[in-house]
């Protein structure tokens, strides 16, 4: 009877063992699930990540160079949340432009100081003859220096919106320097408008004597007469002069296309577009500032006789043959002293 | 010294304007000038996101570096500011600004352009600390009084959050930990070349 018992009690003990560690497995099992839910960034599996679905921002400036939504307000510039570009346009305006300028603008004179020194001024071989022929008439030479005269405050303006800190401001310092730069920055923008009619002049005035021709092929292999004593024949304009014509129309009509975008800005592009618009409107610009000081040297003392084509209009005749001889022969081929066939001879009295 | 921030938790903001309402009211912007704006994203479509966005007083600012005249400059809280007085308005600025933040009274014909504004992180500009002169052409000096910018100041949700960098990375690090998920520090990258881990 008490083996009996004894053996019964041994069962139920066991079972109880057993149902104890299921329960406590369980319990375990119950214990660590919560746990693992706790932990970060692993979440619930019922809640919900809005991020997951949401638009991020790498992703987003990965794909766009500008991450664009909507707005409340009505500046649409304002819809633009990013536009890293402006970085590299800073790595433009602070570093390539300032090496292009200088490069160009102080390359192109120390280019000519030593040419100067080396040729000297180019002059008239057979010696002033004392007549003289009309080369620009008063019109002509009335656009010539409203355009020059505009480009000479442009470009000084324009140099000291990209050099003017580096070197003016700290000479003369901020106050003084803010005050002189809001004034060239008004002279930049108001003489661009007479600049700009100047080049528009300029380029119908002068476009039917600028068409490049044969001439000029013989004229650049000769060098122009610039290198060597030889003077190739020329037409009104030689090949060097139609250089800077097409310079000046192509280049003033690009820095006054560009310039009008900024002066009006965002009003046909957006910032991409405005950043290209000064990217352009610098390099040009400064390319132009480097053409016309080769333009300014050879019109004064690089060569004897040329400033007058320009100041009184009329040159030496010995100048225009050296220079010119194929416009000479033609302006001497033509009929002096007969009136113009359009106005009607006077008639005299009956 | 502290180095201030704006950071935008994108999870909290509801696109209710109230930081661009309430930096116009504290500083008397001029009309048609919104120093802190709010964008939104994908709007009404899923994934949809609003962020408050204005001047992130960058590491390095580019308005500062491309200025003609130099007349930003950065105080030691690491606020960019800049001088009125100096400004010509040349538009460079706005060029160069990731954000798009910098703005200009129209003054004249041609769209030319008045002074430049931006915010100021409530920290006014060159004048004494609070003064008229101060308050005309900046507004209020918020920080020399010890408060913070009033937008992040304000904001119902908490998402826009404004100052010591520490701070408010820290801040923005524990709600991430708490709910599981964050999408990040909007602008970070392109501000300060760091973002918060999240």
């Amino acid at each position: 009877m008490t083996a009996l018992l004894a053996t019964r009690l041994k069962t139920s003990l066991k079972a109880c063992r057993l149902l104890l560690a299921t329960l406590a497995l369980v319990g375990l099992a119950a214990l660590a699930q919560p746990a693992s839910a706790q932990q970060p960034n692993a979440p619930q599996p019922n809640s919900v990540n809005p991020t997951a679905s949401s638009v991020k921002e790498d992703q987003l400036l990965q794909q766009m160079r500008i991450i664009h939504g909507r707005g409340t307000i009505p500046d649409a510039k304002s819809y633009n949340l990013e536009q890293p570009a402006g970085r590299d346009w800073r790595q433009f305006h602070e570093v390539t432009l300032p090496w292009i300028g200088a490069i160009a603008v102080l390359g192109m004179l120390a280019a000519l100081v030593l040419f100067y020194l080396i040729r000297g001024m180019v002059k008239v071989v057979a010696g002033r003859s004392g007549r003289t022929i009309l080369r620009f008439n008063a019109l002509e030479r009335f656009v010539h220096w409203m355009t020059a005269s505009c480009f000479i405050v442009l470009a000084l303006s324009g140099l000291n919106i990209t050099f003017g800190k580096r070197l003016l401001l700290p000479l003369i310092g901020a106050d003084t320097f803010a005050t002189w730069s809001q004034w060239a920055k008004y002279a930049h923008n108001f003489l661009s408008f007479p600049f700009t009619l100047g080049v528009v002049v300029i380029l119908l005035m002068w476009i039917a004597w600028n068409l490049p021709s044969k001439v000029d092929l013989e004229w650049l292999k000769e060098g122009g007469g610039i290198v060597g004593d030889k003077h190739p024949p020329a037409q009104r304009f030689n090949a060097g002069q139609k250089m800077i014509y097409w310079i000046v129309v192509v280049g003033g009509g690009l820095v006054a296309a560009t310039g009008y975008l900024m002066m009006f800005p965002f009003y046909l592009t957006d910032i991409a577009g405005m950043q290209l618009a000064q990217i352009v409107h610098g390099v040009v610009a400064l390319l132009f500032v480097a053409a016309m000081l080769g333009h300014i040297y050879i019109g004064t003392i690089g060569m004897e006789g040329a400033f007058e084509a320009m100041g009184t209009g009329e040159v030496d005749l010995n100048w225009a043959k050296q220079h010119h001889s194929l416009w000479v022969e033609q302006e001497l081929a033509k009929p002096r002293g007969e009136a113009p066939p359009s106005r009607a001879a006077p008639h005299p009295a009956e | 010294m502290a180095r201030m921030k704006f950071l935008c938790d994108a999870d909290r903001c509801i696109e209710c304007n109230a930081c661009v309402t309430a930096c116009k009211n504290e500083h008397e912007v001029p009309w048609g000038i919104n120093r802190r704006r709010v964008v939104t994203i994908n709007d009404g479509r899923p994934g949809e996101r609003s962020i408050s966005m204005a001047c992130m007083h960058c590491t390095d600012a580019p308005c500062q570096a491309v200025c003609p005249v130099n007349c930003f400059y950065t105080t030691a809280d690491a606020v960019v500011l800049h001088s009125k007085d100096l400004c010509i308005g040349c538009g460079y600025c706005f060029y160069a600004c990731p954000f798009g933040a910098p703005q200009y009274p129209k003054v004249g014909n041609f769209g030319s352009r008045g002074k430049m504004d931006k915010c100021t992180f409530c920290a006014g500009g060159p004048e004494a600390d609070n003064s008229k002169a101060e308050y005309d052409k900046y507004g209020s000096n918020r920080l020399a009084e010890g408060k913070l910018p009033l937008c992040a100041e304000m904001c119902s949700t908490k998402s826009l959050l404004a100052g010591d960098n520490d701070i408010i990375a820290q801040i923005y690090k524990e709600r991430v930990v708490k709910r599981g998920y964050g999408s990040g520090a909007w602008g970070w990258q392109t501000a300060y070349r760091e973002t918060i881990a999240s």
